[in-house]
């Protein structure tokens, strides 16, 4: 009869034998490296245990979950402007982004519009937060892939967006500006003046990234025909944002849905590439942030003026009910089921996150290809590794 | 030489000095310059400023901490492999400036056979990486070495092709004829500027640069470390003293590559003999102050070559390693093997 | 070069209307029949429909197949237990207030505490779909929907490690998040949150009211 302290032992050992991944019905041949959890590569605490054989994957499984937070529990003892703090930390580098769902969600519950004035300067800023996401995107590209400047110039043009969404917001990281009804401030004078000056010079990084890194041939013959996922894949997985639309398919949760923000007053075009391989997913992103700066300069063209907060109590209780609202988020889609109950906060929130879905295909995508293809591969599929661990 | 009769056992420690400021002046100005400074500017940031006037203390202070460091291996490795290799690779460097001639006098040894025994002891590098790679009981360290194997290994042969090229137009394997005949001989009649073998043999130059830019794992050949992969490669698991090793041995020898290569490309430390009307016949001829000015001469030359090595170290994304090989095998070979051909026949007929 | 999509332009989309959902609704009730247990239509919002534990692979296929959702846009559950240990806002000194037990599950109905819900959304026609199916109390499971659609994978572990319902079918259902050797399902409403155990919420204190505030005393 085994006593406790054995049981324990033998449970700690089946455990550890089972997060090693130690299975011994495969075969034994191969080598089974950890690519992770500490590494330059994985932006996070993610790992990912491949077997080689060689140079060749032969099989690859990530293993989340080092930063769990928590936060579907989290969200069941905070009131509603309280989860909106909260949630801005999920993909911390377009932070705004993450609560517009949230937001909107709750607003389609409480049956309130935000007015006209808080709805295009909530997009303005989504955008914002769109344009410094992904711009650290283009920069760590080539860190990846060997070429280490393009990334300092990513940091020295993205702390003008971050400047800029601090003059609006007080935060540069963490804005927690949005608010059921609207937004917490106007915005400063003189800010969408800057702002269009911000977006010419995002326009010239664009350039200066397309002629640097996308027309270098070594870049082109690291991404080109890797990775590719065809268009029905994408869509069982649910892949999201640049992904998705990098394998053909024509989604854009922007223009796609009708939510109030103020996409459908301005002119822009939704990119698409047929090949579905990393260099798609990757040109994409970089047309997406030029698309961005247009939007933005369109939209500081025509803000109406007005309230940027509609008439709410002071103390909100959300009536009950379940609302979803998804939005097209920097790394793809986000999206929120809140089921209220009438409290000051939310009975239940799922938060659907964009990278949860972008790296469960990681496993079948990573078949068949060699080590440094898997950086490039998981470098154009583009995580954050608060979005999937949550 | 100097009326001063200096004896055996001086000659010899003043060749030990020398033959460490050779090694070691390149590399701290490479990775000062260079590494510290004009990366930084095309980054468009500062680099390091604090440590002396404009960071120029930089790299003592680096030196200084990683001297410091606790000697740490790691538990299963294989300790006397382990330690020995960092040695095994900076050795070669030593062993490599020991053939590079810095003036008419100026030079540690002299043979005929340079250019082989310079072939030939660059490859002891590879073995120390290997060395390390195998012995780091790491599995990045174990990948890092094995790319190391095939690519260092790939890339020797173009190295030497390319250099066949200028042993043929030189006619002789000894590096300080070289020098000499690059600066006496005459181009088609005008002996203006002497001959540098590069105007001839630009192709062979180009790709003795990108071999030697593979040799010294630099991107976009640098798979063998492939930081975003294999976070240092074969150097992941040393620290202090060792990795400081590692660090000089690389610069040392990008800047030792970049002496041999304005050797036997650019006219080593020589200037155009019909200018000062020396004698290549007898290099006694040559005046004493070229024994100053012909290091000085070779130090500028380094430095240009060393510049294009680390300004296309910092610009290019890094190569997969077959695509590598694939670079090597069917592009740089054949082209080099053409340059042979065409040097071999020019030079008949010519 | 690869020829690349041409201008997608904004022009009006005929975003879905309530006819199409109806259409949707009705489509599934003539697959499944008795299988689709309630249906709700938003005006103007969304639709979420609920089917018997039995039809949750068959409904996933009908939705996929059938009303062309080939989307998957998430895999979860929600515990409609209402939690004992309220919003964590008591104060340990006091004794514990009284609170319902009455579960009451929100739309579309239930019978039981846990339901496992989903969304997929049809991309052509600009729709999606909430579906729920009730799980039983003792022993929780539902046919897993990996061969409906394969990125149900990871949501199911999630699911599984977080609420204690088991996917039959799954080939693989281990912790996603947590430890292998974790004890518990944390999103189940009976879990406490550790965290306001450890130390009491410290908003129990008394606050004196903002000025100009006519709300009760008590941080919120």
């Amino acid at each position: 009869m085994t006593d406790l302290a054995d049981r324990q032992k033998l449970s700690y050992i089946a455990a550890q034998a089972a997060d090693a991944r130690l299975n011994v019905e495969l075969e034994t041949e191969g080598m089974t490296l950890n690519i992770g959890p500490q590494h330059p590569a994985t932006h996070g605490t993610l790992r990912i245990i491949v077997r080689l054989d060689g140079e060749q994957v032969i099989w690859a499984e990530p293993s989340a979950g080092y930063m769990h937070r928590g936060y579907e529990k989290l969200t069941e003892v905070r009131t509603f402007p309280q989860v909106t703090a909260l949630v801005n930390r999920i993909d911390w580098l377009g932070s705004f982004a993450n609560e517009v769902p949230f937001i909107l969600a709750a607003e389609k519950l409480m049956e309130i519009e935000a007015p006209p004035r808080a709805q295009w300067i909530r997009t303005i800023l989504f955008e914002l937060s769109r344009i410094a996401n992904v711009s650290l995107f283009l920069g760590d590209l080539g860190v990846q892939l060997g070429a280490i400047t393009p990334v300092f110039m990513a940091f020295r043009d993205r702390e003008h967006v971050l400047n800029l969404i601090e003059g609006a917001t007080g935060g540069r990281f963490h804005p927690n500006f949005d608010r059921i009804g609207g937004l917490k401030d106007d915005l400063p004078a003189g800010w969408i003046a800057e702002t269009k000056q911000v977006m010419k010079k995002l326009r010239n990084f664009c350039d200066e990234i397309e002629s640097l890194l996308f027309g270098n041939e070594i870049f082109q013959s690291r991404l080109r025909g890797i990775g590719v996922i065809p268009a029905e894949v994408a869509k069982q997985y649910g892949l999201s944002g640049a992904n998705l639309r990098a394998s053909g398919v024509d989604w854009d949760l922007r223009r796609d849905q009708s939510l109030p923000l103020a996409y459908d007053k301005v002119d822009w075009k939704v990119w698409t590439h047929p090949d579905g391989d990393s260099f798609a997913r990757c040109w994409i992103r970089l047309q997406e942030t030029r698309e961005a700066t247009m939007i933005v300069d369109q939209l500081l063209d025509g803000i109406p003026s007005g309230p940027v907060m509609a008439k709410v109590p002071r103390i909100i209780k959300v009536p009950e009910g379940e609302a979803w609202v998804s939005t097209e988020n920097p790394l793809g889609e986000m999206g929120y089921y809140v089921v209220s109950k009438g409290d000051l906060g939310p009975f239940r929130v799922k938060i659907r996150s964009a990278s949860f879905n972008n790296i469960s295909i990681v496993p079948w995508v990573l078949r068949g290809v060699y080590v440094p293809d898997v950086i490039s591969i998981l470098a154009s599929l583009y995580f954050i590794l608060g979005d999937i661990d949550r | 030489m100097f009326a001063v009769d200096v004896p055996y056992w001086a000659q010899s420690l003043l060749r030990v000095l020398g033959g460490t400021v050779a090694v070691l002046l390149p590399a701290g100005t490479i990775v000062y310059l260079f590494l510290f400074k004009m990366m930084s500017f095309m980054q468009s940031r500062l680099g390091p400023m604090e440590a002396g006037p404009y960071g120029s203390m930089q790299l003592f202070a680096e030196v200084g901490k990683w001297l410091q460091k606790e000697d740490i291996a790691p538990e299963r490795a294989d300790l006397r492999i382990f330690r020995a290799a960092p040695l095994v690779v900076l050795m070669s460097t030593f062993l490599l400036v020991a053939v590079v001639p810095f003036g008419p006098d100026a030079y540690f040894t002299q043979f005929d056979a340079g250019v082989f025994y310079m072939l030939a002891v660059s490859s002891i590098s590879t073995l120390g990486i290997l060395m390390a790679g195998w012995s780091s009981a790491n599995k990045y360290s174990l990948l890092g070495g094995l790319r190391a194997a095939g690519q260092l290994i790939a890339y020797e042969l173009p190295m030497v092709l390319a250099v066949l090229g200028v042993v043929i137009q030189a006619g002789t394997m000894n590096l300080q004829q070289i020098v000499v005949k690059q600066n006496s001989d005459a181009i088609f009649g005008w002996d203006g500027i002497g001959f540098p073998y590069i105007l001839t043999q630009f192709v062979g130059f180009l790709v003795f640069m990108i071999a030697v830019q593979a040799e010294l794992t630099q991107t976009p050949f640098d798979m063998p470390i492939a930081e975003s992969e294999l976070v240092s490669g074969y150097m992941t698991e040393y620290s202090g003293f060792r990795f400081l090793i590692f660090f000089i041995a690389e610069f040392a020898t990008a800047g030792v590559f970049a002496l041999i290569a304005s050797v036997l490309f650019l006219g080593g430390w020589g200037v155009p003999f019909t200018w000062f009307g020396w004698d290549p016949a007898n290099l006694g001829t040559v005046d004493n102050w070229m024994n100053v000015g012909g290091p000085l001469i070779m130090f500028t030359k380094m430095m240009v070559l060393a510049a294009i090595i680390m300004w296309v170290r910092f610009s290019y994304p890094r190569f997969r390693e077959d695509q590598l090989q694939r670079f090597a095998w069917k592009v740089l070979i054949p082209v080099s093997l053409l340059n042979i051909m065409l040097t071999a026949i020019l030079k008949v007929a010519f | 070069m690869v020829p690349l999509s041409d201008d997608t332009g904004n022009d009006t989309l005929a975003l879905p209307g309530d006819a199409l959902r109806e259409g949707v609704v009705q489509a599934l009730r003539d697959e499944l029949g008795d299988a689709l247990l309630d249906s709700l239509i938003k005006p103007n919002d969304d639709v979420w429909v609920r089917v018997r534990t039995d039809a949750w692979r068959q409904a996933g296929l009908v939705l996929r197949d059938q009303v062309g959702c080939e989307y998957f846009g998430f895999l979860s559950a929600i515990d409609w237990m209402p939690s004992p240990f309220g919003r964590g806002e008591d104060d340990p000194t006091e004794p514990t207030p009284e609170r319902s037990t009455e579960i009451v599950q929100g739309y579309t109905g239930g019978d039981t505490r846990m339901q496992v819900f989903a969304r997929v959304t049809n991309l052509s026609k600009h729709f999606g779909v909430t579906i729920k199916a009730d799980v039983a109390d003792e022993m929780p499971a539902v046919d897993s929907w990996i061969p409906v659609y394969a990125g149900a994978n990871w949501h199911e572990r999630e699911c599984h490690e977080m609420f204690g319902i088991g996917f039959h079918g799954h080939p693989d259902l281990r912790n996603m998040y947590l430890p292998t050797d974790f004890e518990g399902h944390p999103l189940r409403k009976d879990f406490p949150l550790l965290a306001r155990l450890v130390k009491p919420w410290p908003g129990i204190a008394d606050v004196e009211p903002l000025p100009g505030d006519d709300s009760e005393e008590g941080a919120e």
